[in-house]
């Protein structure tokens, strides 16, 4: 269905970001088949137990001993991240009723639908560490976890569809693909699942944005000031540089996070280069040069005081995307509610008949 | 949220013919009959099974992976189980 004359050869399956899914999955299958450490012995120190496991390179299973703050530091994270899915579904589904084409139409509501899956995937990884799902919804709600900070700008017009498939979704994507390899076996479980499904939404927007972008000189203007509007906040999306992150050193140490923040930043825009130059779009960088020495190109930083402020509830669509969350749970309570009365009635009937 | 939530089910599907159903991860339903339909759109959107099992997590008794030597350890001293144990005489067919 994706033509591929338009996606540069190295993001094809089997090389590129899809090819390091599958060399996870792999990495994952054949951890396992190595797997001959049993549990702790009787006399064994629980945290060498676990260093041991993990230096291995084995997976740390749901029912394994663990140390607290790795648990507490998975829970937080997983969740964030099914929230992010969650929110996430809001920017585009501003599209869904207006987008150009029946085809289009069609196209959004998969990927809608697919972001509504990831954060499922995710919540129930998160409630293989203890933790219940409808704690986590309600952590949402009440404003006590976060999700990320790129949710909060608007969708201002389609063109922008196509930008966050192609950025927001390839920043993800350059963040979710090590995560596959995560210490955390379920997570990296479910993270395999998502990255293989988030490449249908990188190229549906790199599509778009090249239909666009080859169209009329309106149409082209309209793409170009999508980029222009989403490039900085998806570089933000990497989080603070490495200096200012507080959670990177015992996250790596954990094999939770495999690469920092800085370097998966600088990976983003190596790739996103020649994907502009063939969208015939300029990224908004007057700066942004190869750099022979390092092998890799230089950028301006996107402004992480923006970023803080954003994160910290004061960015343009905050409230609105809360509120409506809000909504959409208390609306659907009565759905929630019926189904429970049914499966509760039926089940009544059932132990009606076997006493009979 | 002082609602009970509904009960978690575990999930199962068999990707093609002649495969076996393997576990694919957990979902929240109220009765067997919409797990297996939230199950289809979870975890089948792409085709990935022709079959689906779902199976109430709290019927599931699981051994614990503390016990994994103990429990397993019954299996580790019988070589004899498998047929690379036994020395075949050369010039043997069909065995």
């Amino acid at each position: 269905m994706y033509g591929n004359d338009f996606a540069p050869p190295e993001d094809g399956p089997g090389g590129g970001l899809l090819g390091e899914v599958e060399a996870a999955e792999a990495a994952l299958r054949e951890a396992a088949a190595r797997a001959r450490r049993g549990g702790p012995a009787p006399d064994e120190d629980l945290e060498a137990y676990f260093a041991d496991v993990i230096d291995a390179d084995q997976k740390i299973e749901p029912r394994d001993w663990m140390p607290e703050a790795y648990r507490k530091t998975l829970i937080r994270q997983i969740a964030q991240h099914a929230h992010s899915e969650i929110i996430g579904m809001q920017p585009e589904g501003n599209w869904i009723s207006r987008a150009p084409s029946l085809k289009r139409k069609a196209i959004l509501l998969a990927k809608v639908q697919d972001e509504a899956g990831h954060g499922l995937y995710l919540y129930a990884a998160a409630e293989t560490l203890g933790v219940r799902r409808d704690e986590l919804v309600e952590l949402l709600i009440e404003g006590r976890q976060k999700y990320s900070s790129i949710f909060n700008y608007p969708t201002l017009t389609w063109a922008d569809v196509g930008a966050i498939g192609w950025l927001v979704d390839g920043a993800a994507i350059v963040n979710q693909v090590p995560l596959c390899r995560c210490s955390y076996g379920p997570y990296a479980r479910a993270m395999i699942r998502v990255c293989k499904e988030e490449s249908f939404h990188q190229r549906q927007g790199y599509e778009i944005l090249h239909t666009l972008a080859h169209g009329t000189p309106e149409q082209h203007a309209m793409a170009q000031d999508a980029v222009d509007r989403w490039w900085y906040p998806s570089l933000a999306m990497f989080g603070p540089p490495d200096g200012d992150s507080t959670h990177s050193a015992q996250s790596m140490a954990w094999k939770i996070k495999r690469f920092s923040n800085d370097e998966l930043r600088q990976r983003f825009v190596d790739m996103c280069v020649q994907q502009a130059e063939i969208l015939g779009l300029t990224l908004p960088d007057p700066d942004l040069r190869w750099n022979e020495e390092r092998q890799a190109y230089d950028y301006t930083q996107p402004d992480y005081d923006e970023l803080m402020r954003v994160i910290k509830g004061d960015g343009p669509c905050n409230r609105q995307r809360m509120e409506h969350r809000r909504r959409a749970h208390a609306e659907g309570a009565w759905v929630r509610e019926a189904a429970a009365a049914y499966a509760a009635k039926r089940a009544e009937q059932q132990k009606e008949k076997v006493a009979a | 949220m002082s609602k009970e939530q509904s009960p978690l089910w575990e999930v199962f599907v068999r990707a093609r013919r002649g495969l076996s159903h393997t576990h694919v991860g957990s979902l929240h339903a109220p009765d067997a009959e919409l797990a297996l339909r939230n199950a289809r759109d979870l975890y089948t959107r792409r085709q990935e099974g022709v079959s689906i099992w779902v199976v109430p997590a709290s019927a599931i008794t699981a051994s614990s992976p503390d016990e994994k030597d103990a429990f397993f350890d019954p299996a580790a001293d019988k070589v004899y189980r498998h047929p690379t144990f036994y020395q075949v005489p050369d010039g043997v067919a069909h065995l």
